[in-house]
């Protein structure tokens, strides 16, 4: 089908764009289009008012410094994909790209949508709550940042007001040469996934583990950091036991089904996943390192 | 607000003309500007047979309203080959019996000659992880798999 009727604004500043989504009535902002085009042309978003940001200045870019990366809005998730900056300085960025969507949606689908859009199988939310991300927020009264366990509200319900756009995503990269791992299942490759999970993990010479996190995505509404085994596993070394643990939390996880996934076989799949990643970040099993 | 005049480069030739906010690019340029060689499969981004080039990359134009596209370079599949002077990609896609009604053909000519322009040697297992987001209904992807390596070798050796 076709959109229904809408009137169409392309602001040229994150003040206008905020302007006009306080006064408009069933505004929407569009950014890369790839969520809310398909919903309008199926006609289950209508808004009368579109809101482009897509000219606004200064909301894509990567800014790569030594403790911080900070990523516009507006970024193309295929320039994420094609930077070699964030490749070494957050190589699960990388990892996680190849599985968003396709070559056609990666060149105008942006992490900010995304993060906006909040699919729950949606991998680079995923990432940002692994992360611990900053959500930074422009509205009337300025801006204002938003950490990721504020940022998650929901089912495709983000902390962002309505008449508020999302500008910048930031955080601290790990220690270079931290281990990391990213997997997923989905039924044919670039389609949402049955579930995913995503680990980062901090090890001293001793090979104890100094710092772990671990997302699971798809399986909530939004994505679970498995925070009681990432402290449990600080000291000890990520062994088959350890593995184990951290599936039988993914597994206890409060799963969503659908006409295609059953819950119990989402659980199931989160459980897989988890250990598949989590041996990644560790380097067992041949896994990338 | 509801009718907008966009300026744009299509295939090389600089275009202009006035369109409903409301359309999207695959729309404008079925119906606007009369080449309807770039086809509308699904028009919610699930099935690629609408990909053009815009600014260098390939994307799906049913997400992509035309007034979006101000500015932009778009290429479409009538950029390639002439019926009697088939692109190299085109050749290959014939040589190789890569399709069969032909609907998807556009959307898949589109994204390869995007991808090959970056990747002269892709792999088997990358040209099918590209091609991940454009559906046929007929080949069964071999043959369409088959002539992306053919025409990649091509583009080798030309230059
Ligand atoms: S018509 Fe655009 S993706 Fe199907
Ligand atoms: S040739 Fe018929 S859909 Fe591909």
């Amino acid at each position: 089908m076709k959109a229904a009727p809408f009137s169409y604004h392309a602001p040229q500043s994150v003040e206008d764009a905020v302007g006009l989504l306080s006064t408009l009535e069933n505004a929407r902002v569009l950014a890369g289009g790839q969520s809310l085009m398909p919903m309008m042309n199926l006609r289950l978003a209508a808004p009368d008012h579109l809101v482009d940001i897509n000219r606004v200045p200064g909301l894509a870019g990567l800014r790569i410094g030594a403790g911080r990366i900070e990523i516009g809005a507006m970024t193309r998730q295929a320039d994420l994909l094609a930077s070699d900056d964030l490749a070494a300085a957050a190589p699960i960025f990388r990892a996680a790209l190849k599985h968003v969507g396709h070559i056609q949606t990666r060149a105008r689908g942006t992490i900010g949508g995304s993060c906006c859009h909040l699919d729950p199988a949606a991998e680079l939310p995923a990432l940002c709550a692994l992360l611990d991300a900053q959500f930074e927020a422009f509205g009337p009264n300025g801006s204002r940042a938003v950490a990721a366990r504020d940022w998650f509200r929901g089912y495709l319900e983000s902390a962002l007001a309505e008449n508020e756009i999302l500008c910048a995503i930031g955080f601290a990269p790990w220690p270079s040469g931290h281990g990391f791992g990213f997997h997923e299942v989905a039924r044919r490759h670039g389609d949402f996934a049955v579930a995913g999970a995503a680990a980062l993990l901090a090890r001293d010479e001793t090979g104890a583990t100094k710092r772990a996190a671990v997302v699971v995505f798809g399986v909530e509404p939004a994505p679970v950091r498995l925070a009681a085994f990432e402290r449990a596993i600080v000291g000890r070394t990520i062994d088959e036991a350890a593995i184990e643990a951290a599936s039988e939390a993914a597994r206890k996880l409060d799963a969503m089904g659908d006409a295609h996934v059953g819950a119990d076989h989402r659980r199931r799949i989160g459980g897989v996943v988890v250990a598949r990643a989590l041996r990644e970040a560790a380097g067992m099993n041949g896994g990338a390192k | 607000m509801n009718r907008k005049r966009i300026v744009l480069r299509i295939n090389g030739r600089a275009c202009e003309a006035e369109v409903d906010v409301r359309v999207n690019l695959a729309d404008a340029l079925r119906h606007v500007f009369g080449l309807t060689g770039t086809h509308v499969g699904c028009e919610h981004g699930a099935c690629g047979a609408c990909t053009v080039i815009v600014d260098g990359r390939p994307a799906r134009s049913c997400l992509m309203l035309a007034v979006q596209a101000e500015g932009a370079d778009i290429e479409t599949i009538e950029s390639l080959g002439e019926p009697d002077r088939l692109s190299p990609l085109q050749k290959a896609f014939q040589d190789k019996h890569a399709l069969q009604c032909g609907f998807c053909t556009p959307g898949m000519l589109m994204t390869l000659e995007a991808f090959l322009r970056e990747n002269s040697a892709p792999t088997r297992e990358q040209v099918r992880e590209v091609l991940s987001g454009n559906t046929c209904r007929c080949t069964g992807y071999q043959a369409i798999v088959d002539a992306a390596m053919q025409a990649a070798h091509a583009r080798r050796s030309a230059t």
